[in-house]
């Protein structure tokens, strides 16, 4: 290399936002993979789509290029497996709105609570960062805890 | 000749603009919220900004995975309110400045920042509703608005040290348009938010406090801080704060805070604020 500007390490840098623990972060390779989960979530904001969705959701989905797994988890509102898909939550959020549940109450459904419970937990100050940090930090503390 | 005289920080969570269309703003669980606002719409009443370059994001609203600029400047005349699935806020449109914009645009430019030019932009709730924060429900905007859109949802966004570099263009931008014109500059998003996944729902109230104290240092080491720390420390989301860096690296090396309030929470989110004035 002869370049004179510095530059990022690409591997290294997508390679940490996978250390994350509960996470997708949407990454190139999400977003390619999610597309057309994407604009069919943007559909949503439209009233005439959301009503033809509404009346026929299999049908209004089959009008779009979306992997039949993809199709599967929206008719489920399985969020969690839609990240796994390459859904964005930004894009996924107009799909909780033609729902109309609060945003909040859609993010408890990604994690192991309910949505009162979730609740609560937001009023009383939020998930700690505290071993929630990195995927690979966790394993060596269980490794380390394991070998005492 | 025009000239930033302050930055603004502000969370620009939906809900909020929810609470003010629907008059809740002062109720139990928002009222502790608009309280730390209350100082800064009297503070802008007296400033009486020409002109704001408002740094946000937009939420898949207006823009969708067809085109993602990393960093767009709308250079309209006006600018319309997103549906955003229920119907668009009830808040007047927003006034551009656009012989303003364009010069910052042509400046940024010749500074090596490879803008994307916007001539038809709606705006959603990442630039209405810090508006509403700072003014309330006026019939009509009392400022000028310049949208400067960047992307903080597909990765990679742009870093901290990006942001802060083109803050300090801006600001020289502002300062090379002839006009007598008091401008303020807004970053806007944050602070700690997690919306997806099983680690949905973190807040991090000590790092978010952390870096509101960076802002207010004399030095740029704020700038540094990797997209990873933002992951992990204030969740996914929390990258939004990379947005404040434009406006803290149009103030200069030295700032004065006018006022600062945090809150937890707000739905999802860590709200902060805080009002800063150049002082080189």
């Amino acid at each position: 290399m002869t370049d004179m500007t510095p530059s990022t390490n690409i591997h290294e840098y997508l390679a940490e936002l996978d250390d994350i623990p509960g996470t997708r972060i949407y990454t190139a390779a999400r977003a390619r993979k999610g597309y057309w989960i994407n604009q069919f979530a943007m559909s949503m904001m439209n009233a005439e789509n959301r009503a033809r969705f509404k009346k026929d959701e299999r049908a209004y989905l089959d009008e779009w290029d979306i992997v039949e797994e993809g199709k599967q988890a929206l008719m489920r509102r399985d969020y969690n497996a839609l990240l796994d898909l390459g859904g964005n939550v930004y894009y996924l959020s107009k799909l909780f709105s033609a729902d109309g549940i609060p945003f909040a109450e859609a993010c408890s459904t990604m994690t192991d609570m309910t949505w009162p419970e979730y609740r609560q937990m937001m009023l009383d100050g939020g998930r700690s960062p505290e071993g929630n940090r990195s995927i690979k930090a966790n394993a060596a503390a269980a490794a380390a805890a394991g070998s005492k | 000749m025009a000239k930033i005289t302050a930055g603004v920080g502000s969370s620009h969570v939906p809900l909020l603009g929810v609470a003010v269309d629907q008059g809740k703003d002062r109720d139990d669980y928002f009222g502790p919220i608009f309280a730390g606002y209350d100082w800064t719409r009297e503070w802008e009443k007296a400033q009486k900004p020409d002109v704001i370059v408002l740094v946000y994001n937009d939420h898949a609203s207006y823009f969708d995975m067809n085109i993602v600029p990393t960093f767009a400047i709308g250079c309209a005349e006006r600018f319309g309110i997103c549906d955003e699935g229920w119907g668009p806020r009830p808040v007047p449109d927003v006034e551009g400045h656009p012989d303003l914009a364009w010069h910052i645009a042509q400046s940024l430019i010749l500074d090596d920042f490879d803008m994307t030019i916007i001539n038809k932009l709606d705006v959603d709730h990442g630039l209405t509703v810090p508006l509403s924060m700072m003014f309330d429900k006026p019939a009509k905007w009392p400022v000028k608005v310049i949208p400067l859109a960047v992307n903080v949802v597909t990765y990679p966004v742009p870093s901290g040290n990006r942001c802060w570099a083109l803050g300090e263009a801006i600001a020289r931008a502002v300062e090379s348009f002839p006009e007598d014109l008091n401008v303020q500059i807004w970053g806007t998003g944050g602070m700690s938010h997690q919306l997806q996944g099983p680690r949905a729902g973190l807040l991090n109230r000590e790092w978010d406090n952390k870096f509101l104290d960076m802002l207010e240092s004399d030095n740029d080491d704020v700038r540094f801080i990797p997209h990873i720390e933002y992951l992990r420390e204030t969740g996914s989301e929390g990258i939004e704060m990379v947005m404040w860096l434009i406006m803290r690296g149009a103030l200069g090396k030295k700032v004065k805070t006018l006022h600062r309030h945090y809150h937890i929470p707000c739905s999802n989110t860590a709200i902060g604020h805080i009002v800063l004035e150049p002082d080189n």
